[in-house]
C-alpha cells in the first residue's frame, strides 16, 4: 500500500467579493493522492478548480478565506495554519506550485542561480554557494536543461524554457505534492510537450512524490495524470482513473466535456460535438439540489430540490448524480443510438 | 478542392512588414491565398506565424505593403471611405476575445442596429426593425426581448459570442473571416457555437475562414487547411491530407505535439 | 453609469477631497450674498490692521452707558499698560539714576508708581542710553499718566459761541456700553491687509476668481491635450509625427518659463484674469496630449474598434462613441489635476508680478504678491498671506484626494 501523500476532508473555502457577498468557490471537496500518482483536475472556467490549487497550499490571504475542512501533508494537518508558518514550513518542502504565468515571476535583473540561491537560502541557511551549483546543475540535467541556463538572464531564455526553469527551482526541496495550474497552456504546442515530459521525468526520479494537474484540457490531462476528477460549481461531479472518466464517464456534465474534446485524430469529423445549453449557476446563490440540473438532460424534479450526495462506484470511482450507473450508461446509450439515426 | 466553384477571395505575393532597419520584421511573407465561394477554410499558425496580421490585411483594417487582393476576381480597392463601406458588406468578422469586442458603453440593440442600417434598413420602421433583430436572436437561441436594453457585460461568454453570430446573421456577408472565435469559450459551449457558425454558412452560402492555432478545430470545421509558420504558407490542401498525411516536417511536428487520446502521444519526440 | 458613481462615492479620498471642495466653493458662493462689499474696497487707513472685532469709538460714547462693579477691571487695566517688561524697564531707569535696587519692588504696583513720578526726568541723560530707548521711556511716561486714577474721563464739548470746552459728560471707570447697542461695529476676522481691505472679503473673492482661472486654464489644456492625443494616437503615421513632434518640443521647455515669457510680452495692461488662465492653458497641455495618444493607441487596435469600423463606422462616429468614453474617466481625472496646476501656475505667475491686471480683482496669487512686496511676512502680518497659503493648499489637497480617489475606483490594479 502506497503512502498517502495528500488527504483533503471536506474542504470549504471561500471568496468575499468588494461589496461583503460570500462566493463559496470550493465547497466540501475531499480528495487522496498517493505517492508516485498524479490527479488531474478539470472543469470550465469558473467551476473552481484555480481556486482549489489555491486552497490546497493552506495559504490564505484575502479575498480567499477558509471555512473548513482538513488538508493533510504526509499525515500532518496543515488547516488552521497560520499563512507565515504556512510559507516558512510548507511551501517550497511539502507542497510546490506553478501557477500559469509562473515564468513571469522571474526577476529580470537576476541570473537563474540567483534566483535558486535565494530560495534555498530562505529555506536552509547552512548551504554554500557551491553546493547549490551542484544540486541545481544535478537537478537540471536530470530533466534535460542544459546548466548553461543557470547562468543566464531570464531575458535570454524562450518562454518554455523560462517555465521549466521554474518548475525545476519549484521542485528544488523536494516537496511532497506538486499542484501545477494550468503549466503549460501559455505555451506552443512543443513546449507544452517539453513541460510535460519534464513534469513526468520529476516524478519518475524522485523529485516530487506526487501531483496535481489543473487544466481545461482534457486532451492533456488523459495524457498526463492517473486519475480524473471533474470539477463543476465548485463541487465534485466525478473522480475516475483516466481510462474510465474520458471514455466511460458516469455524470451527465463529465460525459458533455468528454463529448467536447477536440483532437485531430482520424473520425474526428465524423463525431458530433456534444454541446451543453445554459452557464454554469452563480456561487454567490448556488441552487440548493443538483447544481448542473438547470442544464442537465436527464434531470428529473427532484434533481432542483434534494441535494445529491456522491456516490461510490467502486473501484475508486465517485460520481454525484441521483440515477444510478445502470441508468446513466442507459439513457446514453439511447442518446447515441438517436444521434446514429 | 471543389475546382468548379468560383473564386471569392484571393491573394498574390501578399506581405506585410513592421519597422524598418534593425527593427524590421516581416509579419506576412508572399502569401498566395485562394478561397473558393461556400468553402470552409483554416489557416493555422503558432503565435507569431502572422496569421491574425494576414487576417486583419484580408479584412481590410490595415493595409498591405506588397502584394494585392482579388475579390470575386476583380482588384479590391477600398481607398475611401464608402469604398471600404461597400466592402465590409462582403467580408465581415468574429474575434477572439468576445469581452473585448464589444463597445461596453452600448447597449446590445444598438449592436444589432447598426447591421440592420449597414443593410441599407435605416428607414424601416421600428417594429419591422425589432423583428429582425428577433429573427437573428432566436437563431443563435437567444430571446431578444431579455437581451433588450441590456449590455454586453450583463451576458456570459458564449452568449457573447452567438451574439456576435447573430450580427453576422443580420448582415449576411459573402465571407465570414472567424479569428479564434472559440478559444477563450468553455469546451461545452464551443460546440454551439460552432454548430451555429455552420448553420449559418449553409443558410446564408458563405466562404468561412477559420484563423486558430487548434489544429484539431481546423480538422474539424475545415474543408481546406493552410499551415502557416513566420508568415508563409508551409503546407496547404484538403484537411484529411494535411492533418492525416502531413508532408511537412512544420506540419508533421505540430500534430504530432499536440495531445490526443486515441492514439499514443509520444513523449520521446522532444 | 450609476454604479460607477455609486463606487466612487465609496471611496474615502475622494468622499474627503470632494467634501473640501464642495466646502471651499459654497463659501466662495454664498459669502458674497451676506457680505456686499467690493472685494477691494479700501476700508482701513493704514496698513496690516490685525484680524479682530472693530467697535466705533465714537458710537460707543453714545451708547447706553451700564455699570458693572467688576472688580479685577482697575487690575486688568493697569496689566494691559504695565505688563512685566515695562515693570523691569522702570526698574531698569531707577537703577540708573541712582535708587538702590533693594528698594524698588517691582510687583508693588503703587509704590513703582510713586518712585517712578518722582523720579522720572524725560530730558535726563543716562550715560549710553540710546536715543530710541529714551523715546521709548518718555511714551512709556506718557502712557502710565493718570493710571492709577479712580476719577473717570470727561468728555468735553466745544461751545460753539466762545469756543471754550465745556463738560458734556464723565465716564465712569465703571461704565460699560453693550457691543450690540453700539450703532457701527464691524468684525474683521481676518484684518486689513497692506491697503486697508478686509482681507477674509479680499480672499473669498480671490477664491472664487482662482478657481475660475484654473477651471479655465484646466479645460483648455485637456481640450488641446484631448484633441491632439486624440488625432496623433488614432489616426497614427505622419500626423503622429509631427503631433508627437510639437507635444515633444512643449515638454522639453520648462512650461514655467514659456508661461513666464509669454505673460510677460503680453504686457501688464492687458493682462486679465481670463488672458493669463488661457495662457496657463496654453502651456499645460502637453502632459495631457501624451496620455491620452498613449491610451488611445492601445484602444485603436482593440476588437470594439475593429467591429466599429466593420459595421461602416466613420471616423469621427468611431472617436465619438469607441474611443472617448473609454478614457473619459481619464480625461476627467486629468482635468482635476490640470485645474489644480492652473491655480498653482497663477499664484506663482502672480507672486513675480506676472499676474492679472492688480485694479481689477484679487487672485490668490496676487493676493500673495500685494503680501509678499509689503513685507508682511517680515512684519509678523500672518493674516495677510497665512489664509492665502492655506486656501491654495486645501484646494489643490482637495483636488488631488479626489484625483486619487477616481484613480482607485478606475484603476483596478491600485484597488486594495
Amino acid at each position: 500500500m502506497a503512502n498517502t501523500m495528500l488527504e483533503v476532508h471536506e474542504l470549504t473555502t471561500k471568496y468575499v467579493t468588494r461589496f461583503r457577498e460570500d462566493v463559496y468557490a470550493v465547497d466540501h471537496v475531499s480528495l487522496k493522492v498517493e505517492e508516485g500518482k498524479s490527479l488531474g483536475i478539470a472543469g470550465e472556467s469558473g467551476c473552481g478548480k484555480s481556486t482549489l490549487a489555491l486552497s490546497l497550499m493552506g495559504y490564505y490571504f484575502p479575498p480567499l478565506h477558509y471555512m473548513s475542512g482538513d488538508i493533510l501533508i504526509n499525515g500532518t494537518n496543515i488547516s488552521g495554519m497560520k499563512p507565515d508558518d504556512v510559507r516558512k514550513s510548507i511551501l517550497g518542502r511539502e507542497i510546490a506550485y506553478i501557477p500559469q504565468a509562473a515564468m513571469n515571476a522571474l526577476n529580470p535583473t537576476q541570473k537563474i542561480i540567483h534566483f535558486i540561491e535565494d530560495v534555498i537560502l530562505e529555506h536552509d541557511l547552512y548551504v554554500t554557494k557551491k553546493d547549490i551549483y551542484e544540486r541545481a546543475r544535478k537537478l537540471f540535467e536530470t530533466v534535460g536543461l542544459p546548466a548553461e541556463v543557470l547562468e543566464k538572464y531570464p531575458v535570454e531564455l524562450s518562454g518554455g524554457m523560462k517555465q521549466r526553469t521554474v518548475i525545476a527551482v519549484s521542485v528544488l526541496l523536494l516537496p511532497k505534492v506538486l499542484i501545477a495550474d494550468e503549466p503549460s497552456s501559455a505555451l506552443d504546442v512543443t513546449s507544452q510537450k517539453m513541460v510535460i515530459k519534464m513534469l513526468k521525468q520529476l516524478m519518475e526520479a524522485g523529485f516530487i512524490s506526487s501531483m496535481i494537474f489543473i487544466t481545461h484540457e482534457l486532451p492533456l490531462l488523459y495524457n498526463v495524470t492517473d486519475d480524473i476528477m471533474v470539477m463543476y460549481a465548485g463541487q465534485i461531479v466525478e473522480k475516475a482513473g483516466a481510462q474510465e472518466a474520458v471514455f466511460d464517464p458516469l455524470h451527465p456534465y463529465s460525459k458533455g466535456l468528454m463529448g467536447s474534446i477536440i483532437v485531430p485524430e482520424k473520425g474526428l469529423r465524423d463525431v458530433k460535438l456534444t454541446a451543453i445549453p445554459g452557464v454554469p449557476p452563480n456561487l454567490k446563490k448556488p441552487p440548493m439540489g443538483c447544481r448542473f440540473a438547470e442544464r442537465c438532460k436527464l434531470a428529473k424534479p427532484e434533481c432542483r430540490v434534494t441535494s445529491v450526495p456522491l456516490r461510490d462506484a467502486g473501484n475508486g470511482r465517485t460520481y454525484r448524480c441521483i440515477l444510478s450507473e445502470n441508468e446513466l450508461r442507459e439513457a446514453y446509450a439511447r442518446e447515441a443510438f438517436q444521434n446514429a439515426k | 478542392m471543389p475546382s468548379d466553384k468560383k473564386i471569392c477571395l484571393s491573394t498574390s505575393g501578399l506581405t506585410k512588414i513592421y519597422g524598418f532597419g534593425a527593427h524590421r520584421t516581416v509579419a506576412v511573407d508572399h502569401v498566395d491565398l485562394k478561397l473558393y465561394e461556400g468553402e470552409v477554410v483554416s489557416i493555422v499558425g503558432e503565435s507569431g506565424s502572422g496569421k491574425t496580421t494576414l487576417a486583419k490585411m484580408l479584412l481590410g483594417l490595415i493595409s498591405s505593403s506588397e502584394g494585392d487582393i482579388y475579390f470575386q476576381g476583380v482588384k479590391r480597392d477600398i481607398s475611401s471611405q464608402k469604398k471600404k463601406q461597400e466592402y465590409w458588406k462582403n467580408i465581415q468578422a468574429i474575434f477572439q476575445d468576445p469581452f473585448s469586442s464589444y463597445n461596453i458603453f452600448n447597449k446590445i440593440d444598438s449592436v444589432l442596429l447598426d447591421c440592420i442600417h449597414m443593410r441599407g434598413g435605416r428607414n424601416l420602421s421600428r417594429e419591422k426593425k425589432v423583428e429582425l433583430m428577433t429573427e437573428a436572436c432566436s437563431f443563435v437561441n437567444l430571446k431578444f426581448e431579455e437581451l433588450t436594453n441590456k449590455y454586453p457585460f450583463e451576458l456570459s461568454g458564449g452568449q457573447m459570442q452567438r451574439l456576435m453570430i447573430a450580427r453576422i446573421f443580420l448582415l449576411k456577408p459573402k465571407i465570414l473571416l472567424a479569428d479564434e472565435p472559440t478559444s477563450m469559450i468553455d469546451a461545452c459551449s464551443r460546440a454551439t457555437i460552432l454548430d451555429m457558425l455552420m448553420q449559418l454558412r449553409k443558410e446564408i452560402g458563405m466562404t468561412v475562414i477559420f484563423i486558430t492555432h487548434d489544429i484539431g478545430l481546423a480538422y474539424y470545421v475545415s474543408d481546406t487547411v493552410y499551415i502557416m509558420e513566420h508568415g508563409r504558407f508551409v503546407e496547404f490542401g484538403s484537411a484529411d491530407e494535411v492533418i492525416l498525411q502531413p508532408r511537412e516536417p512544420y506540419t508533421q511536428r505540430l500534430i504530432n505535439d499536440v495531445p490526443k487520446i486515441y492514439e499514443e502521444w509520444d513523449l520521446s519526440t522532444v | 453609469m450609476k454604479h460607477t458613481l455609486q463606487q466612487i462615492f465609496r471611496s474615502p479620498k475622494f468622499v474627503v477631497g470632494f467634501s473640501i471642495f464642495m466646502a471651499i466653493l459654497l463659501i466662495v458662493l454664498i459669502y458674497p450674498l451676506f457680505i456686499t462689499d467690493s472685494p477691494l474696497k479700501i476700508i482701513g487707513q493704514g496698513t496690516f490692521f490685525p484680524p479682530g472685532i472693530y467697535v466705533s469709538a465714537y458710537d460707543s460714547l453714545g451708547a447706553p452707558k451700564f455699570t458693572l462693579n467688576l472688580t479685577d477691571a482697575a487690575a486688568k487695566r493697569v496689566a494691559d499698560k504695565l505688563g512685566d517688561q515695562e515693570r523691569a524697564d522702570i526698574r531698569d531707569w531707577l537703577v540708573a539714576d541712582g535708587i538702590p535696587e533693594t528698594e524698588i519692588d517691582i510687583h508693588n504696583t503703587e509704590k513703582l508708581l510713586e518712585q517712578w513720578a518722582q523720579n522720572y526726568d524725560p530730558n535726563k541723560k543716562i550715560p549710553g542710553m540710546t536715543f530710541a530707548k529714551q523715546r521709548y521711556y518718555q511714551r512709556l511716561d506718557e502712557s502710565l499718566k493718570g493710571l492709577l486714577s479712580k476719577e473717570g474721563a470727561i468728555i468735553a464739548q466745544k461751545n460753539t459761541e466762545t469756543g471754550a470746552l465745556e463738560e458734556a459728560e464723565i465716564i465712569n471707570q465703571t461704565d460699560y456700553v453693550n457691543i450690540d447697542q453700539v450703532a457701527s461695529v464691524r468684525v474683521l476676522p481676518l484684518g486689513t491687509d497692506n491697503f486697508g481691505r478686509d482681507v477674509l472679503t479680499e480672499l473669498v473673492a480671490a477664491t472664487r476668481t482662482s478657481l475660475q482661472i484654473g477651471l479655465v486654464a484646466g479645460l483648455v489644456a485637456t481640450l488641446i491635450g484631448l484633441t491632439l492625443g486624440l488625432l496623433a494616437g488614432y489616426i497614427g503615421g505622419t500626423v503622429d509625427d509631427i503631433i508627437n513632434f510639437v507635444t515633444n518640443l512643449f515638454i522639453v521647455i520648462p512650461s514655467f518659463v514659456l508661461l513666464i515669457l509669454i505673460s510677460y510680452s503680453v504686457g501688464q495692461e492687458s493682462r486679465g484674469a481670463f488672458l493669463v488662465a488661457t495662457v496657463i492653458g496654453l502651456t499645460a497641455w502637453p502632459w495631457t496630449a501624451r496620455a491620452v495618444r498613449a491610451q488611445v493607441i492601445s484602444l485603436r487596435n482593440r476588437d470594439h474598434v475593429n467591429l466599429s469600423k466593420l459595421s461602416g463606422h466613420s471616423i469621427v462616429h468611431i472617436i465619438l462613441t469607441d474611443i472617448l468614453p473609454y478614457i473619459a474617466s481619464y480625461v476627467i481625472m486629468a482635468l482635476i489635476l490640470q485645474i489644480s496646476s492652473g491655480i498653482l501656475a497663477e499664484a506663482g505667475l502672480s507672486i513675480l508680478g506676472l499676474g492679472p491686471k492688480t485694479t481689477e480683482v484679487p487672485t490668490l496669487g496676487l493676493m500673495m504678491n500685494w503680501a509678499m512686496i509689503y513685507q508682511a511676512h517680515v512684519q509678523g502680518r500672518w493674516w495677510a498671506y497665512f489664509p492665502v497659503l492655506m486656501t491654495i493648499a486645501l484646494i489643490t489637497f482637495s483636488m488631488n484626494l479626489m484625483n486619487t480617489g477616481l484613480d482607485q475606483v478606475f484603476n483596478p490594479a491600485l484597488r486594495d
